[in-house]
């Protein structure tokens, strides 16, 4: 997506703008969607994610508040200030551009539309001027074509969770003085991060994890229009390790596609590729907890690390396990798990993997001893 | 004479000798043209490095060993200067963002979003995008992470990224949910081991099977130390022998008698001495983390199983704040101190346990 360059730049030749028309064939069937349409060389080259980010807001699966809302607004009703939030592969990103593509079609898409992001310099000095300025300016609500279009630009600010508090605090009046020209869209995943005064100016949706079915029928149409033969248990396994993440969920798809072009795809295939910690090497872990001996865990622990799990991962898989363990009382489980929060906390901080990873399986160790 | 971990690093994926299906896999994905942005994680000296330069050199064939060496300047937004260097073919480049510390978030923003955003300008004859090598990916801030995430979607057409870094524990799972992961585990002491000899081979020298498996135990499982062990040994003489000495660095030596002056005497003044030799390691370079681990496992080599547990919690409580804090120093002797206090109490009451049974 070249839109960057050309929105700095309006006048630049059409080559560099997109790609000349040269030798290959038609470009790609989406003709209006500017989000593909740059990358016409051969429709493989174009990661499915992309390919298949929904284009309409009715595309988007299972946010139903969010789609009801913003379908009105496309109908004419009011635009309010917005405020996405949840974790990633929900959507937020593409619910919004989708949205924006419909209101202002692709001539007006970028000159009312700013989209900034993290990747982006957006201290506080960029919100005073660069965003300022760009919200003061006032448009009519036509198109060149002469149909109607909403009489206000969109600033999209992605990634909100890592703008300074300063920065926040910058946009608040920004935001109340230039409603009548600009509406804001703020997209986090942490709405902690966001400071109150921003998120009472907004209209909060939560997007939430997707639900299994729904995934499931998302990757069934994208393999029934690429073509790829799979078993069902590997659709199955494949929605099982992406805990509602649906790009996670088509990265992993596309990735055993390609790895077993041409075959039927097994649920084993999709093990390998999600690098979910095999269930044995938990079991073995917990099975060396009982034994009460501290060398013996150590070994197990440090060839655990060596064969390259990340201990974030371990800890993940080690809590669901132990909650099924029916050995363990619910008090024992309690002060397991609290400990598991601390470590997490700690491992999040950035501390030694090795050393946590040995706090953490102490732990269980002492609760299973005791017993 | 270069060392021998570099002058036999495998080039392409035929060459490689542990981890075939996981190249295969690799292969695959690159053969049909394209693939997704990789996360490549393991422990060091797995081989995170020689499969990435594989991938390069199966997808651009051996334009990508002529490297040269870039400097780049950047502004940071309070107007202060930072330089990173970057290394890079025609078809990739590679940086190391941490280099700069808390400033990596000027240069994913800066560097990383220019590159992407240019073109390859022959793309019938090359392919369509160049693949941006981030190594240590997990040292970069939080920040720096947030910056990669839109970068990595938005300029997919032209760039690829390869991630490298040691754990996934510290990447944001925005950034995972973005890539493949690919995980490369530190080869067995029997895959080393076969290593080593096929290396002695070429160098014509004899490597004594004993030796061989002896330096792959004592190497972690980590190959390119592994090699470095071996080189050194045979400069020290040749031809080897069954029961010849491995060469271990200093440090660990020091750091080993160290933990044991800890373990004899607790007192004030040992605090003291052991503050001053952690000094020496730290002004040596040697990573907090490693002093911490190397202390821990000498230190409960001769404690008791009940201390056991409750040492490696203090050991992670204080290597944690270490994390937080600025001066490693600080967080080092603390915990020596109350392992001295801990171990000290334990013995007492042990003691006072043994007075009482004798009364």
């Amino acid at each position: 997506m070249s839109k960057k360059p050309t929105v700095k730049k309006p006048t630049v030749p059409a080559m560099f703008s997109k790609n000349p028309p040269s030798t290959t064939t038609t470009t790609t069937t989406n003709d209006k969607e500017n989000l593909i349409e740059v990358k016409p060389k051969s429709d493989r080259l174009v990661p499915w994610v992309e390919k298949y980010r929904p284009k309409k807001v009715s595309d988007v699966a299972y946010q139903d508040e969010v789609v009801a809302v913003l379908t009105k607004c496309l109908a004419g009703s009011d635009f309010p200030n917005l405020l996405f939030y949840g974790p990633p592969g929900t959507g937020k990103t593409s619910t919004i551009l989708a949205a924006a593509h419909e209101l202002f079609g692709p001539q007006l898409f970028r000159d009312r539309v700013m989209e900034l992001n993290s990747s982006d310099e957006r201290g506080i000095n960029v919100i005073r001027e660069k965003v300022k300025k760009f919200a003061q300016f006032s448009v009519i609500a036509t198109r060149s074509d002469g149909a109607y279009c909403p009489s206000f630009k969109l600033i999209i600010l992605d990634e909100c969770d890592s703008m300074t508090k300063a920065a926040q605090a910058a946009l608040r009046r920004t935001m109340e003085r230039e409603s009548k020209t600009t509406r804001f869209c703020l997209i986090c995943n942490y709405i902690s991060r966001i400071i109150d005064p921003i998120t009472s100016r907004c209209a909060k949706f939560r997007f939430k994890p997707l639900k299994d079915s729904i995934i499931v029928q998302r990757l069934q149409t994208i393999c029934d229009t690429e073509n790829v033969q799979h078993e069902p248990e590997a659709i199955t396994e494949l929605v099982k390790c992406t805990e509602g993440d649906m790009r996670k969920a088509v990265t992993f798809l596309q990735s055993v596609a390609r790895f077993r072009a041409n075959t039927v795809i097994t649920a084993i295939d999709v093990q390998e590729i999600t690098g979910i910690i095999p269930e044995n090497v938990i079991e073995n872990l917990y099975q060396v907890c009982h034994s009460s001996s501290y060398e013996k865990l150590a070994t197990t622990v440090k060839n655990v690390l060596l064969e390259g799990y990340a201990a974030h991962q371990l800890l993940l898989q080690l809590h669901d396990y132990i909650l099924g363990q029916m050995a363990l009382g619910n008090e024992q489980k309690g002060i397991i798990f609290e400990k598991a929060a601390i470590v997490d906390g700690c491992l999040l901080d950035g501390a030694d993997e090795y050393l946590q990873l040995m706090d953490f399986l102490c732990t269980v160790m002492h609760q299973l001893c005791r017993s | 004479m270069s060392l021998w971990c570099d002058k036999y690093r495998p080039k392409t994926f035929d060459e490689l000798d542990y981890q075939l299906q996981q190249a295969e896999l690799l292969q695959t994905i690159v053969a049909s043209g394209d693939f997704p942005h990789f996360l490549i994680f393991g422990p060091s000296g797995s081989g995170k490095k020689t499969r990435i330069t594989c991938l390069l050199h199966a997808l651009y064939g051996d334009g990508i060993q002529s490297l040269r060496i870039e400097n780049h300047e950047y502004e940071t937004p309070s107007k202060k200067k930072i330089e990173i260097t970057t290394i890079g073919s025609n078809f990739h480049i590679q940086v190391n963002p941490s280099d700069v510390g808390i400033y990596d978030r000027v240069v994913i923003q800066e560097l990383i979003k220019t590159i992407a955003q240019t073109r390859q300008i022959n793309s019938t004859e090359q392919r369509a995008f160049k693949v941006i090598v981030i190594v240590e990916v997990d040292k970069l801030t939080r920040d720096a992470q947030h910056g990669l995430r839109r970068t990595m979607e938005k300029y997919v057409g032209s760039c690829r990224l390869v991630l490298c870094c040691n754990s996934t524990s510290r990447v944001i799972p925005a950034i995972r949910s973005r890539c493949l992961a690919i995980r490369v585990a530190a080869p067995t002491v029997d895959e080393i081991s076969g290593i080593l000899k096929k290396v002695a081979t070429i160098e014509g020298i004899q490597l004594p099977v004993d030796l061989a498996n002896r330096i792959g135990e004592k190497s972690q499982r980590n190959l390119r130390r592994a090699l470095l062990m071996l080189q050194s040994c045979a400069t020290q003489k040749v031809p080897l022998t069954k029961d010849q000495q491995i060469v271990e660095p200093d440090w660990e030596i020091y750091l080993r008698d160290t933990a044991r002056m800890i373990g004899e005497q607790q007192t004030p003044q040992r605090i003291l001495e052991a503050r001053e030799r952690l000094y020496e390691l730290i002004a040596h370079c040697i990573p907090a983390e490693v002093i911490f681990k190397g202390l821990l496992d000498e230190l409960l080599a001769n404690c008791d199983d009940l201390l056991k547990s409750q040492i490696t919690q203090t050991a992670a409580e204080y290597e944690h704040r270490l994390r937080q804090g600025s001066k490693e120093i600080f967080h080092l002797e603390a915990f020596i101190a109350k392992y001295m206090c801990i171990y000290k109490q334990h013995m007492q009451s042990m003691a006072a346990g043994l007075d009482d049974c004798f009364d």
